[in-house]
């Protein structure tokens, strides 16, 4: 998947489960947890989203690796 | 109005469910109320049919005001049928048509306690017999036209502009659109939202604020403002007061809380090792939808300790402790605007991790949504405030009144720990307990805490 199509999910994902976040203006450094204020069920429902979006799954031993809008748009791009 | 948590007062009805001539049962849900929390389905106490609607959409009221007449039996009162049966005609308090009716003495003592004459108080039951409806009723009349701040034409005209928003609507918007309407003086209802699911961004709330629709003229303060043309005038008020009703609540609960409920407050660092390795196997095979998250198997543990040690479970009333045999788990959810609700998880120890993931899932998203049912805020026995994701390692939380106990988890971490002269790292989590010292003392709380300690060593058992 190119990194356009796995922002444009997870942006989409992100609006979803969190609808006040405003993605126009959003830092992709900004941490899911501590900046976007997500907590572990609107995480566990965001990469849900995704999954269904997508087809990519983030097994629980990657929750580490994608704690960065960045990182999770690099995750899904590799992965999709 | 049922009281929908300890600290309400009073509450605003938001949309009926039913209307008159609808047959309804006990629990069948018949109106929307909002609170300061929420807006929360309400559901009837009793079985029949809804003769007459005693509040108009829109309407503040306090908690214990009539909100319909229900006729038990159809036959009794209201035909099935639509039209408001023979009761409806306006209020039943009619001047100076003494009618003598049958009084039984329950509902003369009813009149009595609640100051209405039985003589001027025409009877909609057999034969003209007077109804505990009927004086409720009058005496509801009654304390509307006393109080004529509940009742003004505006007030009772405001909120039709707030009808317009489809069911209920509660606006979906972001914190900062929330604060930056708050500054700006502008109705988060009234801003079209141009967000995922119609929610109101930031951007929306300034361009609303800041274009011509309306210029919130001087002059017109004047003029007295009758019906839609009050909206202007409301606005500004709705938004700040919303925010600031619900903090307002918080906090008078809280000071109650704290000036009744002598506290005491316990601490301990739970091993969360094997809970955690039996989560992650597990999860490894459930789809993303049906994976587990710490909060429900620290949830869980803590349903079950509760049963074992049922001092910390139940509610003080009237001078004494009611343990309760069911365990509803207040889960306290902080709410993306701001302030927190805590809805019950009802039976939670008696739900398998699957179905108490399931429900917490729905629970939470209802509760941020802000759409609660009467039972849900009502019927917490114990709270459970998880900070989990958030930072801090301990959390030592305020009782909610009529509550006797608060258990409170901090982050998971890595924390050295020693066992059996050898020093390893393990994930680790503080556990707190605050508690009522009317109803325990630190033994029996420590053994809460110990009880949830052991069923998080056995994870697969919970």
């Amino acid at each position: 998947m190119t990194e356009q199509e796995a922002r444009a999910a997870v942006y989409a994902a992100i609006r979803q489960v969190a609808p006040d976040v405003d993605t126009d203006d959003l830092d992709e450094g900004a941490r899911l947890r501590q900046d976007l204020e997500l907590d572990s069920l609107d995480f566990l429902r965001l990469i849900e989203t995704i999954n269904e979006a997508t087809g990519v799954d983030t097994p629980e031993r990657d929750y580490a690796t994608v704690t960065t809008v960045k990182a999770l748009i690099t995750y899904v791009a590799e992965h999709g | 109005m049922p009281a929908l948590g300890a600290d309400m007062e009073q509450g605003r009805v938001v949309e009926w469910l039913v209307k008159p001539g609808d047959y309804v049962h006990r629990g069948d849900m018949v109106a929307v109320v909002d609170t300061e929390k929420a807006d929360i389905d309400v559901e009837s106490f009793e079985e029949g049919v809804v003769a007459e609607l005693l509040v108009e959409v829109g309407t503040i009221v306090p908690v214990g005001a009539p909100l319909a007449r229900i006729t038990q039996t159809p036959a009794a009162g209201a035909p099935v049928a639509p039209p408001p049966a023979p009761a409806a005609p306006v209020p039943a308090f009619a001047h100076g048509v003494p009618t003598p009716a049958f009084v039984s003495p329950p509902v003369r003592q009813l009149a009595h306690r609640l100051g209405v004459d039985t003589d001027v108080v025409r009877g909609t039951g057999k034969h003209g017999a007077l109804t505990r409806a009927d004086v409720e009723q009058a005496a509801a009349a009654r304390s509307a036209a006393d109080r004529p701040p509940d009742r003004p034409p505006a007030a009772e005209h405001t909120p039709a502009p707030k009808a317009a928003p489809p069911a209920t609507g509660r606006v979906r918007s972001s914190p900062r659109a929330r604060r930056v309407a708050e500054i700006l003086g502008v109705d988060l209802t009234a801003v079209p939202g141009t967000g995922a699911e119609g929610a109101v961004t930031e951007t929306d709330v300034r361009s609303f604020a800041a274009g011509p629709t309306v210029a919130e003229p001087v002059e017109k303060p004047v003029t007295a403002p009758v019906a839609p043309t009050a909206r202007p005038a409301a606005a500004p008020t709705d938004a700040a007061a919303r925010a600031a009703g619900l903090r307002r609540a918080i906090g008078s609960l809280m000071t109650r809380s704290k000036k009744t409920i002598p506290h005491y407050y316990l601490s301990t660092t739970l091993d969360l090792r094997a809970a955690l390795a039996w989560m992650e196997h597990q999860n490894a095979a459930r789809p993303v939808a049906q994976r587990l998250v710490p909060a429900a198997l620290l949830l869980k543990a803590s349903a079950l300790a509760a049963r074992d040690v049922p001092e910390v479970n139940g509610f003080f009333t009237e001078g004494s402790f009611r343990p309760s045999t069911a365990v509803h788990l207040g889960v306290a959810v902080a709410l993306r605007q701001g302030g927190l609700v805590a809805p019950a998880l009802h039976d939670a120890d008696t739900l398998s991790l699957e179905a108490l993931m399931e429900r917490l899932r729905d629970l939470v998203s209802r509760a941020r949504g802000g759409r609660l049912q009467r039972a849900e805020m009502a019927d917490p026995t114990l709270t459970v405030t998880n900070l989990g994701d958030l930072g801090v390692e301990s959390v030592f939380g305020v009782i909610y009144p009529p509550q006797v106990a608060l258990v409170g988890f901090g982050r998971v971490r890595e924390e050295p720990w020693a066992r059996n002269g050898l020093l390893g790292v393990r994930p680790a989590i503080t556990a707190t307990l605050s508690a009522d010292h009317r109803v325990s003392d630190g033994l029996r709380g420590g053994r809460f805490l110990a009880r949830v300690d052991e069923l998080l060593q056995k994870p697969e058992e919970l």
